[in-house]
């Protein structure tokens, strides 16, 4: 059944590339979308979390829980640096980008001088599944699962926890939520740290899949930015749609033409929605909303 | 007689550019270290006719503005007497516009994919000619004759891919596919579905740099167990040292050396290059063809009574006798392109990684640009050229 066959194959293509930029985005669209940070490390924290991923797994962890320890190690990192450096910088964007992007070229430089020009991998878990003619790798599907738990989980946290409520507050009139006696620094902290641990996940959820070497966070940086830009302000509301809208280009592309043809869809999309909709997807659906 | 006497005794300045950080970085660390290999054991021995050699190095950051940046310094400021440089066929094609206009000498110490006619550059990779033609007919009678190509999206894939394309046609086969893939691309989903669809019995990996290079684990993920055809792997970024068995299973690609070679010359040649480096994680062939870059050049010093001049070195050339034995084999520099005969070695990759040679071919010369009109002893037109693209002629 060639028709059938095309139809899965088309969906796996379409859920495979949104999952990719929902994960690639979820970090960041708490970093940058939330808190306006915007984060040039932030491809690192996804190196990290991966470099991390794969140390603990080959000391037998297995792979959830050696994801886990990925993303924390990235959280930690994360609100080190909200508290060494991001935390002088609010609100000067300018400065943010040069301070992260010196913090990026760091860390990878760093990382290729004590641990060398790469890391050896661990193979892709799970095998894979034959439907129709085609085989899937079934990885990659448990990865479109978690991506949707993942944005799940960021609409919850931030809409129905005491902490969500919080950190919304802080975020949007910090001198209100400091007088009534929320620890403002704290809030900023953590809500850094959230977000460069969902990005060190998403470094270990890719690691098995990928070349580890220093450089790998630039491989998802492009994707993240475009997908924050795209989505708008708002963590579910934004990067939920704009992943399925940039992963159905994507892939409608790429089906159609190549890979070039998906990178340039992707980045036509995002030019086109800025000078549409500045404000991004979110911005459009809050709107209506309101 | 005051100016001969203190030149006699200046040391020979090579600069080296070469990647040290960045994406490149992995495959060409070890370029440098060939380059320090050749040269401790040349100054051990007495120098090139008398004079020590004096390596000045720049990392290039795998950056191809970089590239054109430390071209002008060593060329102008530190006025060396030769350059080792370039990985990436974008990086030579910025430096060499420079090479040419400043009038220096460049050694390009890399595979690539062929074609550069041009009497500032000597070229000590392997060309397409010489890993294709050997490459494919080999397996297009060992598979069949459906063939797919994968190619990274620059210079380097487009041409190379040329290259599959007429070869596979010459010998009776046929194109099924052919995909171009932007470098930095890493998610392969779709590709790999297209690859399936097709159904080639040879699939062409032409893939460069590191976030490429995770095509072979999802493939491998998504169970496409194609035999593989590649120019680039194993011979460069030594994938299978790298990745977990069996991502790169049943992959067989054309390299002028790598250190699994085994004859003692190559043996020997580890051995000394594992005392100097001991944590060196693999020798490659561009580490081996840095390597004898510098003895090529001691050889061609020496025979022009000691001088560095390009104009001297290059009289000795058009002899058409410049040859080294490397631990590959014998290698001799063609007159008319400047380019590098070679020992092709077969290379297989094994269910576990381990590599055997089905198949060695000696002294493969680099023929194309020679048949096709270049002729660098009569005229220089400092350009690069393609199998759609070649020559003018007359």
């Amino acid at each position: 059944m060639p028709g059938f066959d095309a139809v899965i194959g088309f969906l796996y293509q379409f859920g495979d590339a949104a999952a990719f930029l929902v994960l690639c985005a979820s970090g960041l669209a708490i970093i940058f979308g939330m808190m306006g940070v915007i984060n040039l490390a932030h491809g690192e924290f996804i190196m990290g979390g991966a470099y991390t991923t794969v140390t603990v797994a080959k000391l037998g962890v297995p792979l959830p829980l050696a994801i886990l320890c990925g993303a924390l190690a990235a959280g930690v990192a994360g609100m080190a640096l909200e508290r060494l450096v991001i935390r002088h910088l609010y609100g000067r964007p300018l400065d943010t980008i040069v301070a992260t992007w010196g913090v990026s070229l760091i860390v990878s430089q760093g990382t290729l001088i004590l641990l060398g020009p790469s890391l050896a991998d661990i193979s892709t878990p799970l095998g894979s599944v034959q439907i129709g003619s085609l085989s899937y790798s079934v990885y990659r599907f448990a990865l479109m699962g978690v991506a949707a738990a993942i944005l799940a989980g960021l609409y919850a946290l931030f809409n129905f926890t005491r902490f969500g409520v919080l950190a919304r507050a802080t975020i949007q009139v910090p001198h209100m939520a400091e007088s009534l006696g929320v620890d403002t620094r704290l809030i900023y902290s953590l809500t850094f740290g959230i977000g460069a641990a969902l990005a060190g996940a998403t470094g270990g959820l890719y690691a098995p899949t990928m070349t580890l070497v220093p450089t790998m966070g630039g491989q998802f940086i492009t994707e993240a930015f475009v997908t924050v830009v795209v989505g708008g302000g708002d963590v579910f509301l934004g990067t939920a749609p704009a992943g399925v809208v940039l992963g159905f280009i994507k892939s409608a592309m790429t089906t159609w033409e190549g890979q070039l043809a998906g990178q340039i869809g992707l980045l036509v999309a995002v030019i086109l929605v800025i000078r549409v909709l500045p404000r991004g997807i979110s911005g459009l659906i809050l709107r209506e909303r309101a | 007689m005051m100016p001969m006497a203190a030149q006699a005794a200046d040391p020979i300045k090579l600069g080296v550019l070469e990647d040290q950080s960045g994406d490149f970085a992995l495959a060409t660390i070890g370029k440098v270290h060939g380059i320090q290999l050749a040269t401790d054991e040349i100054n051990a021995a007495g120098g090139i006719a008398g004079r020590k050699l004096d390596l000045v190095i720049y990392d290039t950051q795998s950056d191809n503005t970089r590239y054109q940046e430390f071209m002008r310094r060593v060329l102008q400021r530190d006025k060396v007497d030769a350059v080792f440089a370039g990985f990436s066929s974008a990086s030579r094609e910025a430096y060499r516009p420079i090479v040419d206009q400043l009038n220096g000498l460049a050694f390009y110490n890399n595979q690539y994919e062929g074609g550069v006619c041009d009497a500032h550059m000597i070229v000590t990779g392997a060309v397409p000619e010489q890993q294709f033609s050997t490459l494919i007919p080999w397996m297009m009678e060992k598979f069949g004759k459906k063939v797919y190509t994968i190619a990274a999206d620059y210079n380097f894939g487009q041409i190379s891919a040329e290259w599959v394309r007429n070869i596979v046609k010459q010998q009776g086969g046929e194109m099924v596919g052919e995909e171009f893939i932007p470098l930095g691309v890493s998610q392969f989903a779709s590709t790999i579905q297209n690859i399936q669809k097709a159904k080639p019995d040879i699939l062409m990996t032409l893939l460069v740099g590191t976030a490429q290079s995770s095509y072979y684990e999802q493939a491998n993920a998504a169970n496409l167990h194609v035999p593989m055809g590649s120019s680039v792997n194993v011979g460069q970024a030594y994938e299978h040292k790298r990745f977990k068995p069996p991502s790169l299973a049943n992959m067989y690609v054309t390299t002028n050396w790598i250190e699994e070679v085994d004859n003692p010359a190559s043996k020997a040649f580890v051995a000394r290059w594992h005392a100097k480096f001991p944590n060196e994680p693999y020798i490659n062939q561009e580490a081996e063809n840095s390597y004898l870059a510098v003895y090529l050049y001691k050889e061609m010093v020496e025979r022009a009574n000691g001088s560095t001049k390009r104009d001297d070195l290059r009289a000795v050339i058009a002899k058409g006798d410049v040859c080294y034995d490397a631990p590959e084999g014998k290698v001799c520099l063609d007159p008319k392109s400047q380019h590098m005969s070679h020992t092709i070695y077969l290379a297989k990759v094994n269910d576990d990684h381990s590599i055997t040679f089905p198949k060695v071919w000696p002294d493969v010369k680099p023929y194309w640009l020679g048949d096709s009109g270049c002729d660098l002893t009569k005229k220089n037109p400092n350009a690069q050229y393609t199998p759609s693209n070649p020559p003018p002629k007359g």
